[in-house]
């Protein structure tokens, strides 16, 4: 393994070279230590399974054996008088949900009630005194199922007379078709590369999939999706400009290509877990680590038809998430148990109940095409795309459509994806859900246009990035985004023009993620001694904790380690969305500044107060309220300090408090550029990732280090899907690898020490300039490798993952 | 009545006993019987690491040892890895070059590393790619904690910052002391790295 000798971050600052003026900043963008970061290297963080309560039983889960399957009846009398058994419940005690109900799929993904829709699915659940009491009862309790013929691929999900999951799923989106519909552009059946332009080099040899019949471009054109005949596709996703027709015939090349994903597991290394209390008056306390204990509350609620006031949740440390604690699996569970039971309730998942049951990401097939003409620039592109995302619809369509050409400007282009559902576990959401295959896809076919059009593919991409003014694919023009400067920073990077050695290549890839806004509480106290408790709403599962206290430092003036950023539970600040969409740093960031500003107009009102003076005349100046005398400027300057303030703050009108609450608008994109040196052991197949440098756009990093904590994670997570991550089923549904063994994400010794580049141009909407930058990473990283790939081995793959046996295939075949 | 085993042992220099079935693991002896929660379950199946401890000098999983195992034995948790209020240099180092997101693979991790620098005081970065990988983190990517112990390992072995001693004196670096302005002093060491 190559020792790492090189540099390896950097921060690129834009702000500077622009009217946007940025000022020196004392605490924001420097590296604290973070404020939790004690607790977590002595062993006392605390998270969800670390709580034990008195007289606390042990809850499990009772799963189905079978994919796909009627329940005939559910016997629960041997459980029930089972050891130490106080509790078993099952679909029959939750209120009835219907097929209409915005919550109905949480609801039945949560607890089967008729039909079981994935092994793994939850038919009933057991509480008792011990773990081991528990499952002895779980497996005394008797269900009878009626086997139904299971739909395991998205191929058998689309077929005309096949079986369908959900006799109330109507595809959504349904339109009619018009002149721009996929049929017409369809001029072939097969993917291909056509080239109108002399070209010096031979059509690249590639490796195609086993065959998959029909091809994916013909078994979604020819898919006709009904919105009034129920069907296996949940929605339908469309986005489209221009003349798509027009733009193939006028381009001088054309790539056509097809590309498979896997369903991946999000794979925190924390499993799901919850303790509830449920009191005498029937109000329940849940502690639990998610990704968001609003609507862990909100989602509890749902399920057992109560007020969501009648739930207090506590969030706990949490142990990683990417997506996959977005939604919930137990707390109602545990909720209900010890509602039953008069006990407080504990369940844990195991780590293979967490893939079984757990929702991966979808996987995808996905057929594109892309047109340009001879200088590079894009002129057509087209993509049908479909998105298995398990035994319930999902988004996942919706985001890969939007996504696959967002980064680029395409004067005609047509989008297409189908959400389908299948017999396996319903998918959750993973690191900006669904823009890494379509990334796959997109930058792997314009990494071969860069070749056929002998244009170096930094170069091909800096001529159709988009910037700011451009539309995207839903037509809104972007305000300031990064993408030309990450391709910039990649293409100067030392990294990009050092020399390769035998069996080793390089590749380029780029990625976008929306991000998003929404709403975020935050309570800020001043305390005596003029320290600042910041409570937000927000988990904290990358560092934002100290991210929150920069901003809040840099507001008040005061030091970051005077501000206590603390997440807050749900009865101690204000509704506050998930940790997702990489929102947290942007607009809880946003709701910090907001409070701040806010009670530094306290500060001044009561400095007002102890001076005498009127406040207009008072300013707040680096953690100081300071009196200019508007007759004598020079001479007559007073100031307080924020402790002097709150030390005197019972005399001037009681404690100093505030709160803001926003719904936070403008969200500014992330665009990433990756860049990654593969060496392929050609007896072999294995793909050994040597070097890897990413750049991303953060508009502004406010602590630098968790900025590159979050690129470094979102690569790993990146390589490990390329590479060797998959959900391998049998062929009757069954999860073959759910376990860390055989599921294999990668490990320190896979791994090569990850470059980063923080590219920073501001956000016009932040008072930070900040962007989100939790997602985006793990955008290019499969192209990259792919494209890498190819360098080393000048073979094609386009099916995941990219497994020694795959690329031994390729290599074979190349040669 | 299933008979339970009695088992004596040292963990982290003090005396523990406690009573398990034979089947038990080490790992819910630790976190059920005797209290230590630092040591966490990721997977059950030894292949996550989050549940690292040292007995008798060697890093184990403690999810794959039974807890009769352990009578007579020495054993380190995380819990044990600080000298009372001085961090080990690795805690240190951890939280110095951010090395950690989530947490919850953290304790693991330092108590391999530190079975690694206890074994070699001064390993290349692939023989600490090569310890750790027995380890599964999701969060970094592995850089920061590489870097993280082979800076720990380029340094002076003795801990000494007085930033750690501050810090461990109180969960709260903020509040801990009477004296505001020392307070202040102590906790910026370690601060304002760019």
């Amino acid at each position: 393994m190559a020792e790492h000798k090189h540099k390896s971050q950097a921060v690129i600052n834009h702000a500077r070279h622009t009217n946007h003026n940025e000022p020196e900043y004392k605490y924001v963008g420097t590296r604290p230590v973070r404020h939790d970061g004690l607790d977590k290297v002595t062993g006392r963080a605390r998270f969800a399974a670390d709580l034990n309560l008195p007289g606390q039983l042990f809850g499990v889960v009772v799963r189905s054996p079978y994919t796909h399957a009627r329940i005939l009846s559910i016997d629960t009398s041997k459980a029930l008088i089972a050891d130490g058994v106080q509790s078993v419940i099952t679909g029959k005690d939750f209120p009835a949900v219907q097929s209409g109900d915005p919550h109905h799929d949480m609801c039945v993904n949560l607890m089967a009630r008729d039909k079981v829709f994935y092994e793994g699915h939850a038919v009933a659940a057991v509480a008792a005194g011990t773990r081991e009491q528990a499952y002895r009862a779980a497996k005394a309790v008797i269900v009878e199922y009626d086997p139904l013929p299971e739909v395991l691929t998205i191929d058998e999900a689309l077929k005309a007379d096949g079986t369908v999951l959900h006799s109330h799923m109507f595809t959504t989106g349904v339109k009619p078709r018009t002149s721009t519909s996929s049929r017409s552009t369809s001029s072939s059946s097969t993917p291909s590369s056509h080239l109108t332009l002399s070209l010096s080099k031979p059509s690249p040899p590639s490796t195609q999939p086993p065959a998959p019949s029909p091809s994916i471009k013909e078994l979604l054109t020819s898919y006709e999706p009904s919105a009034v005949k129920a069907s296996n596709v949940n929605a339908v996703y469309m986005f489209s400009d221009g003349d798509v027709d027009m733009g193939f015939r006028s381009s001088d090349v054309v790539v056509e290509r097809e590309f498979t994903t896997k369903p991946v597991h999000q794979g925190y290394i924390e499993p799901h877990a919850v303790v509830a209390d449920t009191g005498q008056d029937g109000r329940s306390t849940v502690w639990c680590s998610s990704q968001g204990h609003f609507n862990v509350r909100s989602q509890t609620a749902a399920m057992l038809g109560w007020e969501t006031a009648r739930i207090k949740v506590i969030p706990a440390e949490i142990g990683g998430g990417f997506g996959g604690k977005t939604t919930i699996y137990l707390e109602p569970l545990a909720v209900l148990l010890s509602l039953q039971s008069g006990r407080p309730v504990k369940m844990v998942m195991t780590r293979d109940e967490v893939f079984r049951a757990t929702g991966p990401a979808p996987g995808a097939k996905i057929h594109i095409k892309l047109g340009a003409d001879r200088q590079g620039h894009l002129v057509a592109g087209e993509a049908h795309m479909a998105y298995s995302t398990g035994a319930f619809g999902t988004y996942a369509g919706d985001f890969g459509a939007r996504a696959i050409f967002e980064s680029y400007r395409i004067p005609n282009f047509l989008s297409r994806a189908l959400g389908v559902v299948l017999n396996t576990p319903r998918s959750a959401a993973y690191r900006a859900p669904s823009a890494p295959a379509a990334a796959f896809a997109m930058e792997t076919v314009l990494d071969e246009l860069a070749e056929m059009l002998e244009i170096d593919p930094i170069e091909l991409r800096l001529r159709n990035a988009v910037v700011e003014g451009d539309k995207s694919t839903t037509g809104v023009p972007f305000a300031r985004v990064g993408l030309v400067e990450c391709l910039e920073a990649m293409r100067d990077h030392p990294h990009y023009n050092a020399p390769l050695e035998e069996n080793c290549g390089r590749g380029v890839a780029s990625g976008y993620w929306f991000n998003i806004g929404e709403a975020s509480s935050v309570v800020i106290n001043l305390n005596e001694e003029g320290t600042a408790t910041v409570v937000t709403g927000s988990p904290d599962i990358g560092g934002s904790r100290v991210s929150m206290a920069l901003m809040a430092a840099e507001e008040l003036g005061i030091h970051p380690y005077r501000i206590k950023p603390v997440v807050g539970d749900t009865e101690s600040v204000g509704f506050t969305e998930v940790t997702d969409g990489s929102r947290v740093t942007f607009a809880t960031g946003m709701a910090v500044v907001k409070a701040c500003q806010a009670i530094i107009l306290q500060l001044r009102e009561r400095a007002a107060i102890m001076l005498g003076v009127d406040v207009s005349d008072i300013n707040w100046v680096d953690g100081h309220a300071v009196y200019t005398n508007p007759a004598t400027p020079v001479a007559d300057t007073v100031s307080l300090s924020l402790k002097e303030i709150t030390q005197a703050a019972r005399a001037t009108g009681g404690p100093i408090t505030t709160t803001g609450s926003l719904e936070a608008k403008g969200a500014g994109p992330g665009f990433a550029v990756h860049m990654c040196d593969v060496k392929v052991d050609k007896e072999t197949g294995v793909v050994r990732v040597i070097r890897y440098t990413a750049s991303q756009d953060a508009g502004k990093a406010i602590h630098p280090s968790y900025v590159e904590g979050q690129i470094q994670g979102g690569v790993a997570q990146g390589i490990g899907w390329a590479l060797s991550e998959e959900y391998v089923y049998n062929s009757e549904g069954v999860m073959e690898n759910p376990s860390f063994l055989d599921y294999r994400i990668p490990v320190a010794s896979d791994l090569p020490m990850i470059d980063t580049v923080i590219v920073e141009c501001p956000n016009p909407h932040h008072p930070y300039g900040v962007r989100g930058v939790g997602e985006t990473n793990i955008v290019p990283p499969i192209a990259a490798v792919a494209n890498a790939i190819y360098s080393a081995i000048g073979c094609r793959l386009r099916h995941l993952p990219m497994s020694p046996m795959r690329v031994l295939e390729a290599v074979n075949t190349s040669s | 009545m299933v008979s339970r085993m009695h088992v004596t042992c040292v963990v982290n220099g003090d005396t523990v006993e406690f009573l398990c079935d034979g089947g038990q693991s080490l790992l819910d002896a630790l976190r059920a019987d005797v209290g230590l929660l630092g040591t966490k379950n990721g997977c059950s199946t030894g292949d996550c690491g989050a549940c690292s401890v040292i007995v008798d000098g060697k890093l184990v999983c403690a999810c794959l040892m039974f807890a009769p195992e352990v009578d007579g034995s020495n054993i380190v948790t995380i819990e044990g890895l600080a000298d009372q209020d001085t961090l080990h240099p690795l805690q240190q180092s951890f939280l110095e070059e951010a090395a950690l997101q989530c947490g919850v693979c953290t304790p693991g991790f330092l108590m391999a590393a530190k079975a690694l620098l206890d074994a070699k005081s001064r390993p290349t970065e692939t023989e600490v790619r090569f310890a750790l990988a027995g380890n599964l983190c999701r969060c970094t990517g592995y850089d920061k904690i590489v870097r993280a112990v082979l800076a720990c390992a380029e340094t002076s072995p003795e801990p000494s910052s007085s930033a750690a001693s501050h810090m461990m004196s109180s969960s709260n670096p903020m509040t801990s002391s009477s004296n505001a302005a020392s307070s202040v002093t102590s906790e910026v060491s370690g601060y304002g790295r760019t």
